[in-house]
């Protein structure tokens, strides 16, 4: 019941905070330019190039979606996550609006759960709106181009997917991409709790994207690429597959998990006990 | 202490160290229920952590802390929503307005009566500090004072039985000063205890019944007004006429110091003007010393620099 009030206020801030519509905004754009220069040049990039599943796209709009998510999953998504995840705590603590919450009293466990279901809800936020815009842009501007079928789409796998099937195969990259956002908000929040600076933990955050990124194209590293957060980002286009390949689905979602688990257990344990003297 | 009623704030050996920085040393801050307790002493001599400590945002490293009868950080969750604070200047989100702000604070933490109560407490508030008027101008646009007023009045939205405010009349003109000044009188006469910290000592020394004063983390002072100001002994006369030089031999070795002008100085101890004027001496003004707030902050407390300017 508090946590829910508390919840509430959360999503309210960021709803009433004009940079949150800001970077919905352009996370949806670029979606949209890629689709109008597909549309335009009908050049799809060649086999091996390019954002994963383009070339797929070009023939039918409503794959657009997917697609989409995979273009803003490398970078732009994450940026986003770790900008409002380092500003959770810190940006309160920069503002000095932390100690008035604190002293309400707002109780920290409280809040810090709080914080992670509203990155959580504008994670999930920004990838619906990303998803419903790169629909209309891809149907509008890619056209639906039924198969021989005539209402079918075709599977990565050949063979052909019905539009329900299309549809929850969609949401199913929804969620997954959500929780590929995991490891990274995690760390932006935990730095997000040890600094007064929203910068510094959405950098924090970054940096483990971009260590990440690098030590999974290392193969000296690859005894540790299975534990690196962005290992399995790529993995949702297996939901394509027919049947779908659950496999690095699974391990995403785990090692997803994981990174959460002990980063969050880790910024619980650090503001819960932390001198606020911001 | 005054006998009557609890204790609204009790620390017991309270300590803090940051790192290798002592911050707050074995403080026994006693602040009675109905007391407006002024708490003085320079820059860095530990108010505000002692402060953040009594409100749960600091963590001492040693000591009790005890709040309206009850432990902090223990009973934080009973405790706090009995207390008012501004701690280090207001802080408020810029790009809304002040009622926004105080509205989402409120909601943060469900307190009893429904959303309708919760919004014209809201707008008391508003209201007591002047504020009601303002509208939809977000906070970022606000003056320093009103900022402060913003601040105060969050504070108060609760109705609390403890108002603890760092610094409350910063950055008002006059008026604002006047209308926080009678605000928190009003509040005090309610039955709210005032725990104020502020370097305007004379402001203090009008609002206040009780202080007390920190030096480099320790409490050197913790006293009634009245008992701090109470005479001092002395006597400060100023003559009209006559030769200044008889007063040696007129008040022997009650004359303190040596006339300076027409002005001596004597001890309070029997009829000093009457001895004046029956050696021939016109007294154009005898007043009993009291030390004033001042004096007695720049006499307990080391630092120098900011502390000298409140002179």
């Amino acid at each position: 019941m508090k946590l829910a009030a508390l919840t509430w206020v959360e999503l309210r801030k960021l709803a009433l905070r004009p940079r949150t519509w800001v970077s919905v905004a352009l996370l949806c754009a670029l979606p949209v330019v890629v689709a109008a220069f597909l549309a335009t040049s009908e050049l799809a990039p060649r086999p091996g190039q390019g954002p994963a599943f383009l070339s797929a796209v070009l023939g039918n709009g409503q794959l657009y979606p997917a697609a989409a998510l995979g273009i803003v999953v490398p970078i732009f998504l994450p940026v986003a996550v770790c900008v409002v995840a380092g500003d959770a705590v810190a940006g309160e603590a920069q503002a000095g609006t932390l100690r008035y919450l604190l002293v309400r009293p707002v109780g920290r466990t409280r809040l810090l759960v709080a914080k992670l279901f509203a990155v959580l809800a504008f994670t999930f936020g920004a990838v619906i709106a990303v998803a419903l815009v790169s629909f209309v842009a891809g149907t509008q501007l890619l056209g639906t181009r039924p198969d021989a079928l005539g209402t079918t789409t075709a599977s990565l796998s050949g063979t052909s997917l019905s539009p329900q099937e299309l549809l929850v195969r969609t949401l199913l990259v929804m969620a997954y991409v959500s929780v590929s956002m995991l490891g990274v908000a995690a760390l932006a929040l935990l730095l997000s709790t040890l600094v007064d600076s929203p910068l510094v933990a959405a950098l924090g955050g970054l940096a483990l994207l971009v260590a990440s990124t690098v030590l999974v194209g290392l193969d000296a590293a690859s005894a540790v690429h299975d534990l690196l957060p962005t290992r399995y980002w790529l993995a949702w286009v297996d939901l394509f597959r027919d049947p779908i390949l659950w496999t690095d689905v699974q391990r995403g979602v785990l090692v997803q998990l994981a990174w959460a688990g002990v980063l969050l257990a880790a910024a619980w344990a650090s503001f819960t006990t932390r001198d606020v003297t911001s | 202490m005054s006998a009557d009623g609890g204790m609204a704030v009790e620390t017991t050996g309270l300590t803090k160290r940051f790192g290798r920085v002592q911050a707050v040393t074995d403080v026994d801050l006693r602040v009675a229920e109905g007391d407006r307790y002024g708490f003085l002493g320079p820059n860095g001599s530990g108010k505000t952590t002692t402060v953040r400590m009594l409100l749960g945002l600091v963590l001492p490293t040693s000591g009790l802390v005890r709040v309206l009868g009850g432990r902090v950080p223990g009973d934080a969750a009973r405790v706090l929503p009995q207390v008012g604070a501004m701690v280090e200047g207001p802080a408020a989100i810029g790009h809304l307005s002040g009622r926004a702000n105080l509205r989402l604070l409120d909601a943060a933490v469900p307190t009893p009566g429904g959303r309708r109560t919760r919004r014209r407490r809201v707008e008391d508030a508003l209201e007591a500090l002047g504020l009601a008027q303002v509208g939809r101008r977000p906070v970022r646009a606000y003056s320093l004072g009103m900022r402060q007023r913003l601040g105060i009045a969050s504070a108060l939205v609760r109705r609390p039985r403890l108002l603890v405010l760092d610094e409350p009349t910063n950055g008002l003109d006059p008026q604002g000063i006047a209308l926080v000044t009678d605000l928190l009188l009003q509040l005090s006469a309610q039955g709210t205890t005032l725990l104020v910290s502020s370097h305007l000592l004379s402001e203090v020394e009008h609002l206040c019944t009780r202080v007390g004063v920190m030096d480099r983390g320790h409490l050197v002072v913790q006293d009634d007004v009245d008992a701090l100001r109470a005479p001092t002994g002395r006597l400060l006369v100023t003559l009209a006429g006559g030769a200044p030089g008889t007063a040696a031999t007129l008040l022997g070795r009650r004359l303190l110091e040596p006339p300076d002008g027409d002005r001596l100085v004597a001890a309070d101890d029997g009829d000093v003007v009457g001895d004046l004027v029956r050696g021939g001496l016109a007294v154009r003004e005898a007043v009993v010393e009291r030390r004033t707030l001042t004096d007695v902050v720049l006499a307990r407390t080391t630092a120098v620099g900011e502390a000298g300017a409140a002179r």
